[in-house]
Formats: C-alpha cells, sequence, structure tokens
C-alpha cells in the first residue's frame, strides 16, 4: 500500500530530500554519497517507506537524518546487527546501512564479519574518510602508515586494514569500491548493490576535507581506476578480485570486485520465513492445539 | 509440617546422574506428586562432582529441602562427601563391588547392591545407575510397573533388546531391593494430579512464545542457555526467528533492530553478557523501541562461578546504560512465575516503549519444577500499545507534511509508534537526542528547551509504569514476630523457612518483591510499617536489595541474612539466622552450606 501522493506519481528526488540539510563541512566527501543513494533510488523507483537507512555513528552516519526514507540512528558500531534484526523482521523492506570507517571497521568490525558471512541481503556502505571525523580527527582502522592525526602526531605505525580484501575473506558475496567525487559511476553501483540479494559491500572514498589532509580529492583522482574500463576483469572470479585488492599506491581500483549469486541470503535460507509473509506482520498468537502441545511435552 | 520425600543422586559429570534424575522426576509427577529438582554441579564436561535432589510431595515443593531420604552415589566420592548428610530413618544405596561405605549416623540403612552379579557389567556400563532405581522406588514403594514405562519410553529408539535389557536391569535391583532391604515408613502417596515438569529456562522461553516473540537471539552463556536452546528446539513450529549471533552487543542490537522493525523481540544471557548489552538498552530506551532481556544471574564478579546461583546483579540491572530513562525490572518469584512474567513485562515495555528486564537466576533457570498444565496456559494477555502497523490509522498522512510525528509530545509520555514499512509515517529514530520529528539536536543544533521538553516526555513514562504494576503483598499472618523480606527466587525457600520457625513457636511471615522497577516504595513502606522485626533475605554479599530499599525509601530493617557460597539458601539457614537474631546475637547472619558440592 502506498499514500495516494506516491502512487499519483513517480518518486523524484525532492521527495527523498530529509527533514533538514546535511551540516556536514562544505566539500565533505559524505555529500557525494548522500546524493549517489538519493539518485539510485530514484531511478529504482522504490517507495520510500520501503526503504530503511540505518547507521551508526559519526559524521558520516548522520546520513539517515538527510533522506526521507525510515532510518535509523543507532549506536557506534552496532549498525550491521541492528540492521540484520530489521531485515529478518521484515524482508519486504529494502535496507540500506551508511557508516563511516570507524564505525564499521574498527568498533563494528566484529559485526562486521559475521554479517557478510551470514549473507544478510542489505547494502552496506562505508563513507571511508581514512579517519575518525566526528572526533575532530583521530587515526582510523585505514589511515595510512606513517599518518599524522591527533592521536598518532608522530605517525601511524599500524598498517591500515584492507576493507576490500577483508570482505571477499568473510564471503560478502558483492564487493565494490566507489568514490564520491565520480557521482555516476558510485550511484551505479549503489544501484547494483540494492538489487544484489545478498549482503552488498561498497567501500566508497569519502574524503574528510577538514582532518585528512593526505587522502584528498587531489590525491584519489588521479589513482583510481575503474575496472568497468578494463574488458577482460571477470568480477566472479574471486582469485582475480583478491589479487585487485592488493592494489594500493599509484593505482586504486574502483568498481565492482566481486559478485556471486548462487548462495541464499540469510532470510532465504530461514525456514521460519519459507512460508508467511513479513515475521513482523505476523499474528502473535499460536493455534491453541500448538500451545497446548508445547506444555504436553513435559508431562 | 508437609510431606516430603528428597531422594539425591550424586557421581562425576558424564556418570549419568541426569538420567535416574529424569527418570524419578517422570514417576513421581505421574504419581500425581510434586517434584522440586536441584542440581549443584560445576562447570566441566567430565569428572568433578554432580549432586541432583529431587524433592517431592503431595503438596507444592518449593525448595530442595533440608533433608535427603534416598542417598544414591555413583562414585566413592559422593559417598564419602554426603553420607554425614544423612539422619535416622534415611537410606543410602550403593555398588557394593566399587564403593565402601563408611559409618553412617544411627538409623541409617545401608542397602549395597552386589552390582556385578545382578547384571552384566560389560554389556552395560550404567547398570549401577539402573539397579539403584529399581531398588530406590521398591524402598519408596512405587511398584515396578512405571519405572518399566519409562525405561520403555527411554530407550524405545535404541530398539527393542536395549530396552528389554534395561527393564531387566531394573527388575532385577526392584526384587533384590524387596529381598534384603527394609522399605520406607512411609509409602509415597498417590494423587490424580497431572504435572509438568520444567525449568525456569524452559519456563522463560515458552512464556516468550506465549506472550508473542517472533524474534529471539543469543550468545551461549551459563545459566541462560536452556532458553537458547528451547526456542531453537521449537522455532520452526512457533515460528519464531532464532539466532545464535557473534556476542551480546551483537545480541542486543539484533533484538532491537527485530524489534524496531515491529516483532516482540527477546534475548536471554548471564551477567557477563548484559554487561556487553548495556548500551543497547539506552538504544532501546531512547529510540522508544521495546525490547525484554533476561539476565539469568550466577555468582560473580566476572566470570564467576558459571555454575553456582546468586543475586548479585539488582545493581547492574538498576545502574544498566547511561542517562536517565524508563525501565521495567521483574524478578521471577518461582519456576512457574518465569512462564507468566514473560507476557506481563511485556506489555507493559510495549505499552510505554522502554526496555523490559527481566532478573532470573540459576536456581529458577536450571532448577525443575513441577506446575499443573493449567498454568502454561499460552492465551494470555497481549497489548501492544499504541503501534501502527498499517496505513490509514490516525496519525497519519503523506510523508512529507509532518503531520506523523514520531516523538509527538504527549501528556502520558507516549507518542504512538509506526513501524518501518507503514506509508506515511516516514522517520528516523535517532540515538541522538532528537526531536518530536526525529531530527537530532545533536550539537549546533542543540537546544536546551527541547532537549528538557524531550527527557521529560519520556520520564514521563515512569508514572504510567507505576500505575501498571501491583505493589508485592505480605505472605503469612499479619502481626508475626518476624517479617522475612526477599526478592525473586527466594520466596519458596523463605515461605518454608517460616513454616519451620511456626513449629518452634515463632510466627513469621515474608514479603516477596516481584516488581524491582517501580518498586512500589509507598505500598512496603506502609507494609513494613507495622511488622515487629524485619529482616532482609538475600543471595549476596553486599546487601544489594537492602541497599536498594534504603536508597529508595530510607527503610533499615532490623537484619540481614545473607549467602554467597554459591548454593542456595536451604530453609533451616534461614531459620536458625532468625531464631539468632531475634535472640539478639546479631543483625547479619551468613549461613554455612553444609553440602559440599
Ligand atoms: C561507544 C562509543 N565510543 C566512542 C564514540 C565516539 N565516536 C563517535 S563517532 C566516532 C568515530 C567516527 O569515525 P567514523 O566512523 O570513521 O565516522 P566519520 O566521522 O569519519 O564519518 C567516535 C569514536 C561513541 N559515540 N560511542
Ligand atoms: S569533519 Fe570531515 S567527515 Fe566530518 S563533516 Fe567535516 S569533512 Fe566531513
Ligand atoms: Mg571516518
Amino acid at each position: 500500500m502506498a499514500t495516494t501522493a506516491e502512487v499519483s506519481r513517480p518518486l523524484t528526488l525532492a521527495d527523498l530530500k530529509g527533514k533538514v540539510d546535511p551540516d556536514w563541512c562544505p566539500g565533505c566527501g559524505d555529500f557525494g554519497v548522500l546524493a549517489a543513494l538519493q539518485k539510485a533510488l530514484v531511478e529504482l523507483q522504490i517507495p520510500q517507506h520501503n526503504v530503511v537507512t540505518i547507521s551508526g555513528i559519526g559524521c558520516s552516519s548522520n546520513l539517515p537524518g538527510y533522506i526521507n526514507t525510515y532510518g535509523m540512528h543507532t549506536l557506534h558500531g552496532r549498525t550491521l546487527a541492528v540492521a540484520t534484526g530489521v531485515k529478518l523482521a521484515n524482508h519486504d523492506l529494502t535496507v540500506v546501512v551508511t557508516g563511516g570507517d570507524g564505525d564499521g571497521f574498527g568498533i563494528g568490525g566484529n559485526h562486521f564479519i559475521h554479517t557478510m558471512r551470514r549473507n544478510v541481503d542489505l547494502l552496506y556502505i562505508v563513507m571511508d574518510n581514512q579517519i575518525y571525523g566526528l572526533t575532530t580527527g583521530q587515526t582510523s582502522p585505514t589511515s595510512q602508515l606513517g599518518m599524522k592525526t591527533k592521536s598518532m602526531p608522530f605517525g601511524n605505525i599500524e598498517a591500515p586494514l584492507n576493507p576490500i580484501a577483508l570482505a571477499l575473506a568473510a564471503g560478502a558475496t558483492f564487493v565494490a569500491r566507489g568514490f564520491s567525487g565520480e557521482q555516476k559511476h558510485l550511484t551505479e553501483l549503489i544501484k547494483e548493490g540494492i538489487q544484489h540479494k545478498g549482503f552488498s559491500f561498497l567501500d566508497a572514498f569519502s574524503p574528510c576535507v577538514t582532518y585528512n589532509h593526505d587522502n584528498t580529492y587531489q590525491w584519489f583522482r588521479p589513482r583510481v581506476k575503474k575496472l568497468e574500463d578494463e574488458p577482460a576483469y571477470d568480477s566472479a572470479n574471486w582469485y582475480a578480485a583478491m589479487e585487485k585488492a592488493q592494489l594500493w599506491g599509484e593505482e586504486i581500483p574502483i568498481g565492482k570486485f566481486f559478485e556471486r549469486t548462487d548462495i541464499p541470503s540469510l532470510h532465504g535460507a530461514e525456514p521460519v520465513l519459507a512460508q508467511g509473509g513479513p515475521l513482523a506482520h505476523r499474528s502473535l498468537r499460536l493455534p491453541a492445539e500448538m500451545s497446548r502441545g508445547f506444555a504436553e511435552e513435559l508431562l | 509440617m508437609k510431606q516430603t520425600f528428597a531422594v539425591s543422586i550424586g557421581g562425576a559429570a558424564g556418570q549419568g546422574v541426569a538420567t535416574p534424575g529424569d527418570v524419578f522426576a517422570k514417576i513421581l509427577t505421574r504419581r500425581g506428586l510434586h517434584v522440586n529438582a536441584y542440581n549443584a554441579y560445576q562447570s566441566i564436561i567430565r569428572g568433578g562432582h554432580t549432586f541432583l535432589t529431587i524433592r517431592t510431595g503431595p503438596e507444592k515443593v518449593t525448595n530442595m529441602g533440608d533433608r535427603i531420604d534416598l542417598l544414591i552415589p555413583l562414585n566413592q566420592d559422593t559417598m564419602n562427601r554426603h553420607l554425614g548428610l544423612l539422619g535416622s530413618g534415611a537410606a543410602v544405596i550403593y555398588n557394593a563391588d566399587t564403593i565402601q561405605p563408611g559409618i553412617p549416623a544411627d538409623g541409617v540403612q545401608l542397602c549395597p547392591l552386589p552390582v556385578s552379579q545382578l547384571a552384566d557389567i560389560t554389556r552395560n556400563k550404567v547398570a549401577q545407575n539402573t539397579l539403584a532405581m529399581g531398588a530406590g522406588l521398591n524402598l519408596m514403594g512405587v511398584g515396578f510397573q512405571p519405572l518399566e514405562e519409562v525405561l520403555t519410553e527411554q530407550f524405545k529408539k535404541k530398539g527393542e533388546a536395549v530396552v528389554n535389557e534395561n527393564v531387566a536391569v531394573a527388575r532385577a535391583g526392584y526384587e533384590f531391593a524387596a529381598a534384603h532391604f527394609k522399605p520406607f515408613l512411609n509409602p509415597l502417596p498417590m494423587t490424580d494430579n497431572r504435572y509438568a515438569v520444567l525449568s525456569g529456562n524452559v519456563a522463560l522461553a515458552m512464556g516468550g512464545v506465549a506472550a508473542g516473540v517472533k524474534f529471539y537471539c543469543a550468545y551461549p552463556m551459563s545459566p541462560s542457555t536452556g532458553v537458547l536452546h528451547w526456542m531453537a528446539a521449537h522455532a520452526r513450529k512457533a515460528g519464531v526467528i532464532v539466532r545464535q549471533v557473534e556476542d551480546e552487543i551483537g545480541v542486543i542490537n539484533m533484538a532491537i533492530g527485530a524489534a524496531h522493525a515491529g516483532c516482540r523481540a527477546m534475548c536471554a544471557t548471564s551477567g557477563g553478557g548484559f554487561a556487553l548489552m548495556s548500551e543497547g538498552l539506552g538504544m532501546s530506551a531512547m529510540i522508544e523501541t521495546p525490547v525484554v532481556v533476561i539476565n539469568c544471574q550466577r555468582a560473580g564478579p566476572s566470570t564467576g562461578v558459571p555454575t553456582k546461583t546468586e543475586q548479585g546483579d539488582l545493581w547492574q540491572m538498576l545502574g544498566a546504560a547511561f542517562g536517565d530513562y524508563p525501565r521495567v525490572i521483574a524478578a521471577p518469584t518461582d519456576i512457574a512465575d518465569c512462564f507468566k512474567i514473560i507476557p506481563e513485562i511485556f506489555n507493559i515495555a510495549d505499552r510505554f516503549q522502554c526496555p523490559g528486564l527481566v532478573l532470573c537466576d540459576l536456581l529458577l533457570s536450571e532448577g525443575r519444577l513441577s506446575v499443573d498444565p493449567k498454568d502454561l496456559d499460552f492465551n494470555v494477555p497481549i497489548d501492544r500499545g499504541e503501534l501502527i502497523t498499517a496505513a490509514g490509522g490516525p496519525p497519519s498522512g503523506p510523508d512529507r507534511d509532518g503531520i506523523y510525528k514520531r516523538y509527538l509530545i504527549t501528556e502520558s509520555g507516549v507518542s504512538p509508534r509506526a513501524i518501518p514499512g507503514v506509508p506515511g509515517h516516514v522517520h528516523t529514530a535517532a540515538t541522538d537526542e532528537h526531536d518530536e520529528n526525529g531530527v537530532l539536536l545533536s550539537d549546533e543544533y542543540t537546544n536546551p528547551a527541547k532537549r528538557r521538553a524531550m527527557m521529560e516526555k519520556r520520564m514521563r513514562k515512569v508514572a504510567g509504569i507505576e500505575a501498571a504494576v501491583k505493589p508485592p503483598e505480605l505472605i503469612g499472618p499479619r502481626n508475626a514476630d518476624v517479617t522475612l523480606i526477599g526478592w525473586g527466587s527466594t520466596k519458596g525457600v523463605i515461605q518454608e523457612a517460616c513454616e519451620i520457625l511456626h513449629e518452634q513457636g515463632i510466627s513469621a511471615n515474608q514479603l516477596p518483591v516481584r516488581w524491582l522497577v517501580p518498586l512500589k516504595g509507598d505500598a512496603i513502606l506502609d507494609i513494613l510499617k507495622g511488622c515487629q522485626h524485619t529482616i532482609i533475605v538475600e543471595n549476596n554479599y553486599s546487601g544489594q536489595f537492602a541497599r536498594y530499599l534504603r536508597s529508595e525509601t530510607s527503610y533499615v530493617p532490623d537484619g540481614y541474612i545473607r549467602k554467597y557460597d554459591g548454593e542456595p539458601f536451604m530453609p533451616h539457614h534461614i531459620a536458625e539466622a532468625v531464631k539468632e537474631q531475634l535472640a539478639g546475637k546479631t543483625n547479619l547472619s551468613v549461613p554455612r552450606h553444609e553440602i559440599m558440592v
């Protein structure tokens, strides 16, 4: 069911404008990710009440407030667990999870791994700025070696995490990387990720213009190379994807690294959901004979 | 005094203590008798010492009692530890081939079984257990047929040969006892009643399903794991999604996600897991998504004593998560109450859109009790409060109009809650402080007036919650010499202590507290005002409830009885402590647990 307003005309970008404007710093990469997400939803024409945008805590995680879909602004790092609950409770909803690199790879790292292995049907966009933005510039799990921040003033001595390789290893069934500076490309990846039936991971470079002076737009632009421009690249080949994932430096691949469609999503494999509609809409009452049966087992 | 009979079976883990326990429990309840079972064990899979006590009688049996009538030691260690606990009239049945009895008290009957003569022990490794069951039931005055029936059910799956072999061994034990031992003076009575036997964990799980739980998730942790096991085994039938999650942080967040999307969602853990969940509880309160969390307490702190009981998590529950927020905390008072309390707390959590916490403990979670099947009626009241699950129902409107305000400021503090998917109600639920529309008040938008209004809106729900629960009631004679105040699982044992005291000429009554938040302090003060001598009984070191009661009401009792050795109270512990306190010897008693388990 949709409201009259929704059925009478197609969804527009204006419909998806949030109740308030983003409070991100001018030039923040997150604007580009938000715009791409809104465009993708308009192109896919998914009714806004059927979309839930779920985030953790961070600059990037403020995104649900800036898009007019159902939204949840949860706890730092806990988004994927919350989103798994939402999806299992109502698998008719389109679940989009957004957050930062600290949120997803640092404090939320454990949930990240397990949500991938479970193949929960959702799109997870990490707005990767390689820094902790909201807490005013500390080292993140994707900060490069040597990078100086407020928490590592003499340079980072810990090797950064490789999110693409980690996602591939953890069994994500859709793995991609985008760049906030490449709007059209990013929009296409978001659309593909939403349509993929399983866990879609999208690592989106989203420069923090205030606290990360190393990995700027200017730094990324000459480096990013679209996998789509390589006709020979086969995103069904996990080993090829793993090899591409190792590239970092002069050339940084973006695009769809990997996708497989032969594995059921968590809700698809859940026997309780094999029949009947979404769990959230089922009757709370069990048939009387069944409940009597449960007590009789104990006699 | 009520007529009861207790049989204790002890051995190393892996020696098969559980099977005779199950068999006895079945036979006794089929005889129309009540049972109460408590298993003292350690966190090991093989070895150690496991000691199961099943107490039975024609009336409700609320605790393990003070006396063992029949001891079945499966190894020498059990004989050495427990023979000394037996008093006149008791009996001990043991394998004469492997166990030396030691010197019993006067009037204790030694019943040695020549196991290798009665059964082929090379083929049947648990022959001593089966023989002992047969012999024990003979002494208790129970015919052989009930045992034959239960053994047949037990071994049916393994084929007729196994059934026949076990029945034959049991019969040999039964007949040997008839020929060589003296039966107990009072044979076990029989009634026409039929009881279900269940653990607190099973009761909690069934209570959840009765309440309409559709989503249950957990991370294994003793003593809460039984809830997960029952849920998982019945998930498909009952239409409940059951997930084992990577950690308890994931558990609470996943449960809240499912609850937010519209399911009734529940999870259970023990103190350590609960500690990991506390940030999530704050989220439930802030986004106003109800969730029910059970904490089956074990002895802490830290990993503590995983298989032992304690009531040491009260302050953790009271203080869980930072900031002020409305919460409900209930402590079931017995195993049947574990079933009842879940639908009740779900209704409150749903109506007031806040976390509902259940404070159980190992004693209830893993203990077993006979319950009238009528008390497991799934047809419980269900009240989901102001929940909008479909478009059309007011308040509604096009998504952009802003007519629907998720956090609408109301007099009750409750704002109608729309679940995702409902057209016309699109909103964001935020853990950052927000306005009525769910828009964040964080950082540059911070607005003290709005923050105050939202804080007061949420906290206004406390008054509604207060009105939704009943105050505790005094059980027993008014104007008693002593009033024992307990909470949660101690209700049964305190009741029996009151009966013992009564027989000894001391009148005693009990105030059992079931709702910890809201506490109903005024009503409690009203009751205690008229009491002569008050003593707070609890299973922890620092008197957590006593401190809580004092902080809420300024009430200071006359004395305290506490126990924190991992084992539950036995009735005589409380009765003797009361006597020493009434005699003016002390106002703090810490009874010693005599059974070495
Ligand atoms: C449990 C907890 N610890 C710490 C914080 C403080 N905190 C808020 S956001 C954040 C890091 C944000 O970094 P990231 O996820 O990369 O997001 P960004 O701001 O860079 O978009 C931290 C540490 C918190 N909110 N909760
Ligand atoms: S601090 Fe960085 S990440 Fe945060 S809004 Fe500003 S530019 Fe964006
Ligand atoms: Mg970041």
